[in-house]
């Protein structure tokens, strides 16, 4: 098998619309042209791009359902935070350390549910969430109820550098040799087994690297947002990534980014009229499964390769 | 927990609470047997049956019985209709895109109802009379022993209904082969309306008790008895429809027993914890028997 360079023209191309875009956007805010609510949308659509994407990687990637995202991404945000504001450690090492603590968390709690299948994980994973946000509630430590106070750190930058750094990792993750082992998971689970694949150490990686990026858009979330309290995380929230996973369509990371893009700018758009907004996104998600519940990309892959010449097409 | 009465006292509060976590089970355990669907919406079934059960005291100014049975009708018929539009569609697509349709159906008549009613908490109307009766230092509220009643008369009519009628033969049938049943004249798309009005009717009922129970009802409050219902389901084994009652007394009662220990902050932890320990442990439950995984 010939290997593919890093450096190839799509890698470059890649890299060189990601930094005009930063660049672009960058320029915008640093001139004040860019009116703030503009900027906090942007960065909300970074956090979520994370989020589904980390989702997409467990419900997607290697068909489990976990419908509690939103206590990986509490755990994050509540660690991060505790490591800005009482040690007050830098922001990489905040996000790092709500990444870890969510990680650890995902791994324990992997390891004995990822046994169940289909709508009891999704139960079980819900219950964890709800038990997550119970348990910050009743811990002085970090707030109690009421809340606790961060302030912000995260600006246009860290959203974005770390919302590619995460998707570059998920990427290359789905691309690879564990990647194509998760994907024999969601296929068939009971062949994949017997063609020598350990589905619960797959099952438990994804679940575990999933946990960890929720962690990290958790920490970027609390590090922007001043305040969190643990009922921002219950399961509506969780619901919410769902919903952004399932409209991109499972399976498709590009999806995920879409589906996070659309539902973040809807929700802002219609942030006024709650209630509104909730049936909307209601009706968005019982209509699509009606009538494409495949969700808008499917499974297939926005990228570059069109671009590319022939020749170097069959090759890669 | 101070004395034995006391004891007992927080049991009489938890049977009550428990028998309506058995009613709303109910439903999702015949739901669960025949479609094998978590409703995740039965939870806001209930909030509308409690809604329709509000107007029919407050506006109608009908008595109790006339109330809970109007509330049961208006929410069959949504249940029919939900069952029809959004569920029976996806009937042989994925588990997960039905799982999903149901959570859209769930969100949607929550902040549907909150756009028609508004969000505000309404205070349930006091049907019954503030007497008290005590027994070895133990009290009994008038409305605590309706309610238990009630539950348990829907109780017994739905074990009859499901063992002894013609439509609970043919539920019985599609739940334990839904193909079969059909080869056999057993008209499937029927009975699995009938199974969600009926349902659909015990969540009504169960919502209007819950209303009375806590005295205040609002568009959101069908989430977490709705959760916790499925918790007791699934204590008793998911499809089983005496483990459905079982699960909801045990679930209600512990619930009292925690708040009665003063950790009531942590009483929707127990729940959930109670939830994780019986799938982790024994996911088809108290009354399930485990099944072997076909290839």
């Amino acid at each position: 098998m010939k290997r593919v360079s890093i450096l190839n023209r799509k890698n470059a191309l890649t890299l060189f619309l990601v930094i005009v875009i930063y660049a672009v956007i960058q320029g915008l805010i640093v001139t004040d042209i860019l009116p703030p609510l503009y900027t906090s949308t942007l960065i909300q659509v970074c956090i979520y791009v994370i989020l589904a994407a980390s989702l997409n990687l467990i419900n997607g990637i290697t068909g489990q359902f976990s419908i509690g995202h939103a206590g990986f991404m509490a755990i994050g945000a509540y660690f991060a935070g505790i490591v800005s504001v009482k040690f007050h450690g830098p922001l990489f090492l905040a996000l790092l350390a709500g990444g870890i603590v969510a990680a650890v968390a995902g791994f324990i709690v992997g390891l004995p549910t990822l046994r169940l299948r289909g709508d009891y994980l999704a139960i079980a994973t819900l219950g964890l969430g709800q038990i997550v946000m119970i348990i910050f509630q009743n811990m002085d430590y970090f707030g109690g109820a009421a809340g606790m106070q961060v302030g912000r750190h995260v600006n246009w930058s860290w959203a974005f550098w770390g919302t590619i750094i995460s998707l570059v990792v998920i990427h290359n993750f789905v691309n690879s040799t564990h990647g194509r082992a998760c994907i024999s998971v969601r296929e068939n689970e009971i062949a994949a087994e017997a063609m020598g694949v350990n589905t619960t150490k797959y099952k438990v990686l994804a679940f575990t690297l999933g946990a960890f990026f929720a962690g990290v858009a958790g920490g970027i979330y609390s590090n922007y947002m001043y305040f969190i309290q643990p009922t921002t995380f219950n399961f509506l929230t969780s619901f919410n990534i769902l919903v952004m996973v399932v409209l991109g369509g499972l399976g498709s990371m590009t999806g995920s980014i879409l589906g996070a893009l659309i539902m973040t700018v809807l929700n802002v758009a219609l942030s006024g009229i709650p209630s509104l907004r909730m049936v909307i996104t209601a009706l968005l998600l019982i209509i699509m499964m009606l009538f494409r519940p495949s969700g808008l990309m499917g499974t297939k892959e926005f990228n570059l390769n069109f671009l590319e010449k022939k020749e170097e097409r069959t090759v890669a | 927990m101070h004395s034995i009465t006391e004891l007992l006292q927080q049991l009489v509060y938890g049977l009550s609470l428990g028998s309506i976590y058995a009613l709303i089970a109910l439903g999702y355990t015949m739901v669960y047997g025949i479609v094998k669907l978590i409703n995740f919406a039965h939870g806001d079934v209930m909030m509308v049956g409690a809604y329709m059960g509000w107007l029919a005291i407050t506006v109608f100014h009908f008595p109790f019985f006339p109330a809970i049975l109007f509330a049961m009708i208006v929410a069959a018929i949504a249940g029919i209709i939900i069952e029809r539009a959004a569920y029976k569609p996806l009937r042989n697509a994925t588990r997960i895109a039905a799982l999903i349709t149901a959570i859209g159906v769930s969100l949607f008549l929550e902040y549907g109802g909150m756009l028609v009613v508004g969000a505000q908490m309404r205070t349930y109307p006091n049907v019954f009379p503030e007497t008290m009766y005590k027994i070895g230092g133990i009290t009994f509220k008038f409305g605590d022993i309706v309610m238990l009643v009630t539950a348990l008369v829907l109780m017994l009519l739905l074990h009859f209904t499901v063992q002894y009628t013609k439509i609970g033969k043919a539920m019985r049938a599609s739940s334990f082969d839904m193909e079969a049943a059909l080869l056999m004249g057993v008209n499937v798309n029927t009975t699995i309306s009938a199974t969600f009005a009926i349902g659909s009717a015990l969540a009504a009922a169960a919502g209007v008790l819950y209303g009375i129970y806590f005295n205040s009802i609002d568009p959101l409050m069908g989430i977490t008895p709705g959760l916790k219902a499925f918790v007791a389901a699934v204590l008793g084994g998911i499809g089983i429809i005496p483990g459905a009652m079982v699960g909801g007394l045990v679930l209600g009662v512990t619930e009292s027993l925690v708040s009665g220990l003063g950790a009531s902050t942590w009483r929707d932890a127990v729940a959930f914890l109670i939830l994780i320990l019986v799938l982790i442990i024994k996911p088809s439950g108290l009354f399930g028997k485990n099944l072997r995984e076909k290839v």
